[in-house]
């Protein structure tokens, strides 16, 4: 590591090694480095892919014999797939939209006025981001027992957009920080009120911040597995995170190649949305909110 | 004038009425239900009594409760504080002086794992790890012993799978602050004769040491709450050998009924969670001064 090192510092920067890094060009070990490093993240999901592809996939890792798109035939079928993704997409978007909502409410008082009152609130908030969610969730059933929502798809969708919220708060109250104040004055001199205001001015120039937010939160939801396990019962309205698990059981007789196949489909979506906000908004979007502060 | 007051703060009441009703609210019944003998069903669900410190005193002679306790800390310092936070830092680094090609394809290997739907990354997980799985089949191609991870290993198969999966948050916070250092120090610095390690050592790492604190508190809280990726890989077992916190306070709860008790197990997360926000929040106000 030593040696290139060293040579790089008589040939500083040849530009090929871009900007904002500065004078070396020593990146033959560095580039092995990563590329052993990615290897190992990859070969988790080799056998995902492999076995989707397999008429007799198992737990074995190996190229299939013949390949075939059997698995995907077989488990696109409203009851097994589209039925869940559906259900899946209703849970997400229903969350997403419910703390857009909230958030660029919430965000506005906190965004526009001073008051003693922002700050203690902030940090409530984001003491709420610190929440270990997996904990609350015995109370959480608790409290849809005692409320009769047990099994309710709209219940789920609130108690799901408020563990979202308090990070969304924080993303939507920073973009909306940096939208001046002055641009809504002029619409105020004109009579407008301060929520047409915000409907025709502010919010259309940080509408891209609102879809990182949006896109964010679907991610979040869609993935979810745990919140809705304990809080939807019934096979009609679990969403694909749950049906995958309860259809193929714990490791019992599994269709290895199906289960393979199902994730690959269900995840899909997910990996696009994901690639737009990263292209859009720079990989580190979804620490905006809570490691900048 | 007119309109100051509470009236302009209504806007935040949808939002205030959600985080109170499911967040707020379940945090205080949690702490309220582990002192009584709260039942999933029967007599205990309708009538729960209370019962004291009784769930707590039972917390302490439970064989059980001190094991998950530990495996825990485990699983956190394993795969967190260690794992997660060491590699990124390590593929933060790397990133800077490889190839840009290089770079954005480990990026985006790194990345997938962590955005995958946990359910299917703890799939995955279980498929490594299992008998005949990707790994043994790899350290069978290279004449080593291959133990079966899930039932003798469970642990290591969890903490290395937890690596897999969370260290693209460690790495990208490791990489936004790595890119906020100035060029002119590392300059500087190369100018002085300092070497790759030297600069690292005494000038990168303390330049970052704000954002290294961040992380550590942020991926110890995710950590500390993650339950599916362990709840499919082992569900806790083999005979315990891997039952963190939330699965113990799942199983409490859930499998045996006993609310009471599972609220208890929730309430010692809920209070280890809090320890460590607080101490988040200080860092970051600080971090303002």
């Amino acid at each position: 590591m030593t040696a290139p090192a060293r040579a790089s510092r008589a040939a500083p920067s040849e530009g090929a090694a871009g900007p904002g890094r500065p004078g070396h060009r020593r990146s033959g070990p560095a580039d092995v480095a990563l590329l052993v490093l990615c290897a190992c993240f990859v070969l988790p999901l080799l056998w995902l892919v492999l076995a989707s592809f397999d008429a007799e996939a198992g737990h074995e890792t190996r190229v299939p014999g013949a390949v075939t798109l059997d698995n995907f035939a077989a488990v696109m079928t409203p009851a097994l797939l589209l039925q869940p993704l559906w259900n899946s997409l209703l849970l997400s978007a229903g969350t997403a939209a419910v703390t857009l909502v909230a958030a660029v409410f919430a965000a506005y008082p906190l965004s526009r006025y001073r008051s003693r009152f922002n700050t203690p609130f902030m940090y409530a908030v984001l003491l709420g981001t610190c929440l270990p969610i997996t904990a609350i969730m015995v109370p959480v059933y608790g409290l849809f027992v005692q409320l009769e929502l047990l099994d309710s798809m709209p219940a789920t969708v609130l108690f799901m957009a408020a563990t979202a919220l308090p990070m969304a708060i924080w993303m939507t109250r920073n973009f909306m920080d940096a939208v001046p104040v002055s641009l809504e004055e002029a619409a105020w001199v004109d009579g407008a009120s301060r929520m047409a205001a915000l409907r025709t001015i502010v919010l259309p120039l940080m509408r891209q911040g609102l879809g990182v937010v949006f896109i964010f939160v679907f991610i979040q939801a869609w993935g979810n597995f745990f919140v809705p396990f304990v809080l939807l019962l019934s096979e009609a309205k679990q969403p694909a995170a749950v049906s995958i698990f309860s259809f193929f059981g714990q490791h019992g007789a599994v269709a290895y190649g199906q289960l393979a196949a199902f994730s690959i489909l269900y995840s899909l979506p997910v990996l696009a949305l994901y690639a737009i906000v990263a292209k859009g908004a720079g990989s580190s979007f979804a620490l905006s909110g809570a490691v900048r502060g | 004038m007119g309109e100051r007051g509470l009236l302009r703060y209504l806007p935040v009441l949808p939002a205030l009425l959600l985080l109170l009703v499911f967040l707020a609210g379940p945090v205080f019944w949690a702490f309220q239900a582990s002192f009584t003998n709260t039942g999933l069903t029967g007599r205990n669900a309708r009538n729960p009594e209370w019962v004291g410190l009784e769930n707590y005193q039972r917390l302490l002679l439970d064989p059980v409760f001190p094991l998950s306790l530990g495996l825990t800390v485990l699983f956190v310092a394993g795969s967190a504080v260690l794992g997660q936070n060491l590699l990124g830092l390590a593929l933060a680094v790397l990133m800077r002086r490889a190839r840009r090609a290089v770079s954005s394809l480990v990026g985006t290997a790194v990345v997938a794992a962590w955005v995958l739907p946990e359910i299917v990354a703890a799939f995955a997980a279980y498929a490594y790890f299992s008998r005949d799985g990707t790994l043994n089949q790899l350290l069978g191609g290279l004449g080593m012993t291959q133990p079966d991870w899930l039932y003798s290993w469970p642990m290591a198969a969890v903490v290395l799978a937890n690596v897999w999966r969370g260290t693209a948050f460690s790495m990208l916070v490791y990489r936004a602050a790595l890119n906020d250092i100035p060029v002119e120090v590392a300059e500087a610095a190369q100018m002085d004769g300092a070497g790759g390690w030297q600069r690292l050592a005494f000038i990168t790492l303390p330049m970052i040491r704000g954002s290294i604190a961040t992380n550590l508190m942020l991926i110890t809280l995710q950590t500390l709450a993650v339950f599916t990726l362990v709840w499919v890989m082992t569900a806790g077992g083999p005979a315990n050998a891997s039952t963190t916190l939330p699965v113990l306070a799942y199983q409490e709860a859930f499998k045996f009924g006993d609310i009471g008790y599972g609220t208890a197990v929730a309430s010692v997360l809920l209070l280890i969670g809090a320890v460590f926000g607080v101490g988040y929040i200080r860092l970051l106000r600080e971090g303002k001064r």
